[in-house]
């Protein structure tokens, strides 16, 4: 790779390093653009926003806490955040377990490895409101899917969505299946990196499939799973596409969720205030809990 | 590395930086240019109006209607120049509140009756009764739809269309069920009555379907309690007042039917979308509804014109106003505001012109006949649209006759104000008496009472 200096004097290596600088901070600054303008910028004006009295048109009043005050007082605030940490606890119990046991399955499977990985991922690629109106059906009480699987067993049916008891859960277990495919990839890609030596070498010790994954598979996930288990609490807090689109809310509040809420004041309520200041609790709730599990599970690694 | 690749890697570089700043300029969306009227003495400052709610693609005869117009509009008035935004659906829920929130709508931009007093109250929408007489049929609008429009004496936009709310149903079923499809059930009992033999039909089948989510179960919650002549709140707006015997007798009938009959189907909290699938589907025997659920069934969803009946409100004390008109930009200048009055009572205001050029719309093959609109009531710019719309009526009008003659004297009731708010408070009444067959009707309106009073207090 001389072609460059043929024919030329070599450029000097100040000049040389200032090029390559050059291009480094060329990338960066798009990146930083991209960032400013996308994340950073709109966080900001969230914050803003939420002390502000704002229709767009007119120039903004400041409020202070108002729009605070607003929505704490609103009666559907509290169930709010109780259905959101009720959804995050249960998508961690269902949600984060099954992607992992599917990964671990799949790894140990010798035949049919690349189409079962496509079924695994498919639920990812249908539109969500595809997903939705197939579990529409496969939740409807009377004739659904799963009351007539249930039936089939002679079991009760039961309500799913239209129950005050069920609502939530039915909602973990779309949000599970439609999320499925990416944990999945992502833990099949941490299973391959582990050496084959260290599975034999527990096989001769004489370790069980169990004995095996719980010495070898998990010690060695560590860090993916511990990654996946903060992206997913972020990403579950912020549900808002099953409540939205299958419930409404309903019935009674029961799947009324923080994101959830935080659109009604927004963009039916119109209520920007309302609604940037819920973003900014449920921001602060998640910045802190970020913060706590990084110190504690980088105490513990 | 070679230079030549390092160079590239700028060359890409600033590219990217290039096309975002790109981005960021587009958004900023630049008046267009008004070309200048060639040789005409007297024209007027040229100006240009965005208008929206063109008729989308999808639509291609409308939307031919539209630039058709446009074209022969802007003939007529050479220094105006028509900027047509189209939108699918040109109210779309999700983004609709943000773009009037965000100050991004047209200069004459369209909404439905729910969102003006809103956009009013919050600032969105100009004053234009300066101009208003641009419009040479406003005298005739029916005074209870230019209410909407209307806040202390000022008026802040116009209507396109309104309608009242009846009852929608699926004259098909009705037949298959050994009932007459021209003879409508009137009463809440004779509703019940055909829902029961409708859902007999079979599994699948559901009598009477209702919304309870999302907002919309307080929506209809509204629509039947202002039919048994309640009222959600009271006159002042500060005081709830849908915990009445008209609002428990609204609860009592949906939980009879649910559980009692079983004639709503095993699925509930449907939303505005399901129920409009499920009609369309036609396996769905009866909703409240107004005259444009027939043309979304038709155009959304395959359904026919001629399987859907249309009846008056049962018992109705009154009926809930739907509609939606244009309202202005406060941002629009007096000069863009004369010239969007004037494009409004060209396409918008005019029988047989524009949107009610039913000739057209015959000889196009479209359906005419609906009784989708009427925004002049029973006054002479009004008969003559009835008159206009018979002459070239290609429906079975008589389908919809029940409705016609029914609704003509029923009195025209808005929404409440919070609107949304309340809706939401509401759905919990609606959606526990359909998921729970143990409801308590008098505690759930007791406490959505505190509810919304809790709302219109910190309102005012």
């Amino acid at each position: 790779m001389n072609v460059a200096s043929v024919g030329r004097r070599p450029p000097s290596r100040r000049g040389r390093e200032a090029r390559r600088n050059l291009t480094a901070y060329g990338f960066l600054v798009a990146a930083l653009i991209c960032f400013g303008l996308f994340s950073w910028y709109p966080m900001v004006r969230e914050v803003l926003l939420s002390l502000q009295e704002n229709n767009f048109v007119d120039a903004p009043t400041w409020v202070g806490l108002d729009n605070f005050e607003t929505v704490v007082e609103d009666p559907a605030f509290a169930q709010a955040w109780i259905n959101t940490a009720a959804f995050t606890g249960l998508a961690l119990l269902i949600g984060y377990v099954i992607p992992f046991c599917a990964a671990v399955i799949l790894n140990e499977l010798r035949h049919a490895k690349a189409y079962l990985r496509f079924v695994v991922y498919l639920p990812v690629m249908l539109p969500p409101a595809v997903s939705v109106l197939l579990f529409k059906w496969f939740y409807d009480p009377g004739p659904g899917l799963f009351n007539q699987i249930l039936g089939f067993f002679h079991l009760p049916g039961l309500a799913w969505l239209d129950s005050t008891d069920t609502a939530l859960i039915s909602l973990v277990i779309v949000s599970t299946w439609m999320n499925l495919g990416s944990g999945t990839l992502i833990y099949l890609a941490a299973l391959q990196t582990i050496p084959s030596e260290l599975y034999e070498a527990a096989e001769l010790d004489g370790a069980g499939m169990f004995k095996r994954i719980r010495h070898v598979t998990i010690p060695q996930t560590k860090l993916i799973l511990l990654v996946m288990l903060l992206l997913q609490v972020i990403a579950t807090m912020q549900v808002f596409i099953e409540p939205f689109m299958l419930t409404g809310g309903g019935p009674e509040n029961a799947t009324v969720t923080v994101a959830y809420l935080m659109y009604q004041y927004a963009f039916n309520f119109g209520n920007f205030g309302g609604g940037s200041a819920m973003g900014l609790m449920l921001m602060i709730v998640l910045i802190v809990f970020s913060a706590v599990y990084l110190r504690v599970s980088r105490e513990n690694t | 590395m070679s230079s030549s690749r390092r160079a590239l890697g700028l060359l890409i570089v600033t590219g990217l930086g290039l096309s975002v700043a790109a981005c960021g300029s587009t958004a900023e969306q630049p008046a267009p240019a008004a070309s200048a009227p060639g040789g005409s003495a007297k024209a007027a400052a040229p100006v240009t109006i965005s208008v929206g709610c063109q008729p989308p693609k999808t639509n291609p005869l409308q939307r031919k209607d539209w630039d058709d117009d446009v074209a022969a509009f802007q003939k007529l008035h050479p220094h105006i120049t028509i900027d047509s935004k189209d939108g699918f659906p040109c109210h779309d829920v999700k983004t609709y509140d943000a773009k009037l929130a965000g100050g991004q709508m047209e200069d004459v931009f369209y909404g439905y009756f729910g969102d003006v007093q809103t956009a009013i109250k919050a600032g969105q929408a100009a004053d234009i009764t300066a101009y208003a007489d641009t419009i040479t049929t406003l005298k005739d609008i029916d005074p209870s739809v230019m209410a909407a429009y209307t806040v202390d004496g000022k008026i802040y936009g116009v209507p396109r269309g309104n309608y009242k709310v009846g009852l929608v149903y699926n004259r098909k079923l009705f037949t298959q069920a050994g009932l007459d499809p021209n003879t409508p059930p009137k009463t809440w009992a004779e509703i019940r009555e055909v829902a029961k033999k409708i859902s007999a039909l079979g599994p699948g089948y559901i009598g009477y379907g209702e919304y309870s989510a999302g907002n919309t179960g307080g929506w209809h919650f509204t629509q039947s309690i202002y039919g048994r002549g309640g009222a959600v709140v009271d006159e002042t707006g500060k005081k709830a007042a849908f915990n009445t015997p008209e609002g428990k007798a609204v609860l009592q009938n949906l939980k009879d039917m649910r559980w009692t009959d079983n004639s709503m189907g095993t699925k509930q909290l449907y939303q505005w979308d399901d129920l409009m699938r499920l009609m369309g589907a036609g396996k769905m025997g009866m909703i409240l509804g107004a005259p444009d659920v027939i043309t979304e069934l038709h155009d959304n969803r395959k359904a026919k014109y001629e399987d859907f009946g249309l009846a008056a409100f049962p018992e109705a004390k009154a009926t809930l106003g739907g509609g939606d008109g244009y309202m202005f930009n406060p941002k629009a200048t007096p000069e863009q505001i004369k010239a969007g009055l004037l494009w409004l009572d060209y396409y918008v205001l005019t029988p047989g012109r524009g949107q009610f050029d039913y000739a057209r719309q015959k000889a196009t093959g479209r359906a005419v006949g609906l009784p989708d609109n009427n925004v002049w009531g029973d006054s002479p710019t009004g008969q003559k649209l009835l008159e206009l719309r018979k002459a070239n009526s290609t429906l079975p009008t008589e389908n919809f006759a029940a409705y016609v003659e029914g609704s003509a004297d029923i009195p025209l009731k808005l929404e409440p104000p919070m609107n949304q708010q309340i809706f939401q408070i509401l759905d919990t009444p609606m959606s526990a008496v359909l998921t729970r067959q143990d409801a308590d009707i008098d505690q759930l309106l007791a406490e959505a009472e505190a509810k919304v009073n809790d709302v219109l207090s910190k309102a005012s």
